[in-house]
């Protein structure tokens, strides 16, 4: 459904992306992993058209990412950033329902609010959080909040930037467990990036690992812990020791 | 020290200006072509209009009192040393509503509403939520800008306008509570020497400082660095810029103005 070819991109001398290939098929969960800085959320905003990749090319669903109608592209996605990027002027209703109140997909307030609090319950809130702003909830609340807002309108794919950054472990288990339940139930397909390995063992179908500008490895998250591959090894054990320079 | 290094850094300090020159030029021919293309936010426009125009008011009044009598005691002072005192109520108001309405109000937009955006959007996109406005298929510039640019292009000259009044009010407050003007003269002599000349180069110039404001405050936050500093420099940088484009298109305007 998704697929990068040789995507470069460099920042100045920088040249995090160095030849990107990357497959995901059609409703299942991809995880990439890799070291602070190696390019995980780059390549993500590459897909989205945040960040234009320098040569290359992203497909979805055989289709170049870059021709046809933007807001139907974008409206195909949903997104979970890594500080949940809530809008702090709204109240958590109108985030979650954002896109249900304006545009193609515009629906009347009261309907709105109504789905809105449906998928608050979906990621365990209660309907009171509704009339609060961001501000006034916890981190975790806040992950949770741009959770529901990334669903709210059943996209086809989601991507999770960092979803268990800055979060217990306990509201992390939550969250990854939230995530899988989620995309399992939508059917969707799934683009998480993350360096947590017990997210990567709870959202994954597939695994790939960036460094070095490209992927290292990729396969079935059941056999990443006999890749054999060093870069993945080093990173499952957390060792100094191995390919990946612990000083970057 | 090579000879050449000199005209060299002037060279490039130039050409780094004209450079962002053309930056501002085409943001801001971007962010007002957004204004007259859909979608529109009407709500965004609503809260824009508050905040620059309704919670402007009271910065603006009491700038504009204190500038008004503080105006009508020096006009009186220096008035005096060539027996002129009497020409108090028309300097105050051709001073207030031609030159110090406008410059006075522009600067007080350019510290309370230019600061304001700039830390505000940038804030936005250092926490990634000009990001996820794209994923939310909302273009920043039609949802964030234009609402701000429009709310300040009609609500500056309004601002201006009541500045006017109540600096000349200031004025009429001094010169007939300490000055020992008559009021119904002070009135007469006001309303009768202003020109709608006068008028319309306020609003006129009033017009052009919210459209400077705006701009510069939306530009610095949508190209802001990364992180706090990255916010702390693109407030300083809107409100120095904004305070500085303000004067020069006063100048510019009151210049175009005298020739008419």
């Amino acid at each position: 459904m998704i697929r990068m070819e040789n995507v470069h991109k460099a920042f100045g001398n920088n040249h995090v992306l160095q030849g990107m290939d990357l497959d995901i098929p059609k409703g299942t969960s991809m995880v990439i992993i890799g070291g602070s800085g190696t390019g995980k959320s780059v390549a993500l905003k590459c897909i989205l058209g945040l960040i234009q990749p320098d040569s290359g090319m992203i497909y979805v669903d055989g289709k170049d990412a870059k021709k046809g109608d933007r807001d139907a592209f974008l409206a195909r996605f949903g997104m979970l950033f890594q500080g949940a990027a809530l809008f702090d002027s709204l109240p958590v209703w109108q985030n979650v329902a954002f896109r249900l109140m304006r545009g193609p997909l515009k629906r009347p307030a009261d309907y709105a609010r109504e789905i809105a609090i449906d998928k608050l319950r979906r990621v365990g809130l209660k309907s009171d959080v509704a009339d609060r702003f961001p501000s006034e909830l916890s981190g975790g609340m806040q992950k949770r909040v741009g959770l529901a807002r990334a669903i709210a309108a059943e996209p086809e794919i989601i991507f999770f930037d960092e979803p268990t950054t800055g979060l217990d472990p306990i509201m992390a288990g939550v969250i990854n467990d939230l995530i899988r339940e989620i995309v399992t139930e939508m059917g969707a397909t799934a683009m998480t990036i993350t360096h947590d390995m017990s997210s990567v063992r709870a959202i994954a179908d597939n695994v790939a690992m960036l460094h070095g500008g490209v992927i290292q490895w990729t396969g079935p998250v059941g056999k990443m812990d006999a890749s054999g591959d060093p870069y993945v090894e080093q990173f499952i054990s957390g060792s100094a020791e191995g390919p990946i320079e612990a000083v970057r | 020290m090579n000879l050449l290094s000199l005209p060299g850094g002037l060279g490039r300090a130039i050409l780094t200006m004209m450079a962002a020159f053309g930056r501002v030029t085409i943001f801001a021919l971007a962010s007002i072509s957004h204004i007259f293309r859909p979608p529109f936010y009407p709500r965004e426009f609503a809260i824009a209009l508050l905040n620059i125009g309704w919670l402007s008011l009271p910065v603006v009044g009491l700038t504009a009192i204190f500038t008004g009598g503080a105006l009508a005691l020096q006009i009186y002072a220096g008035g005096a040393r060539f027996n002129a005192e009497a020409v108090v109520p028309q300097i105050v108001a051709i001073g207030m509503v031609r030159e110090l309405g406008p410059v006075l109000v522009g600067l007080m937009i350019a510290a309370r509403v230019t600061s304001s955006i700039a830390a505000e959007i940038a804030t936005m996109k250092v926490t990634e939520q000009i990001d996820a406005l794209i994923t939310l298929s909302t273009h920043p510039m039609k949802y964030l800008t234009a609402p701000r640019i429009l709310a300040a292009l009609i609500t500056v000259p309004a601002l201006v306008a009541v500045g006017d009044v109540i600096g000349i009010a200031g004025g009429y407050t001094v010169a007939t509570q300490n000055l020992g003007f008559n009021p119904a003269t002070y009135l007469k002599n006001t309303v009768e020497f202003l020109e709608t000349r006068d008028i319309v180069s306020s609003l006129v110039k009033g017009a052009a400082f919210g459209l400077i404001a705006a701009i510069m405050g939306c530009y610095y936050g949508m190209t802001s660095g990364r992180g706090a500093q990255g916010v702390g420099r693109a407030t300083k940088g809107s409100v120095e810029s904004a305070a500085v484009l303000i004067l020069a298109a006063n100048f510019v305007l009151t210049g175009v103005f005298f020739s008419l």
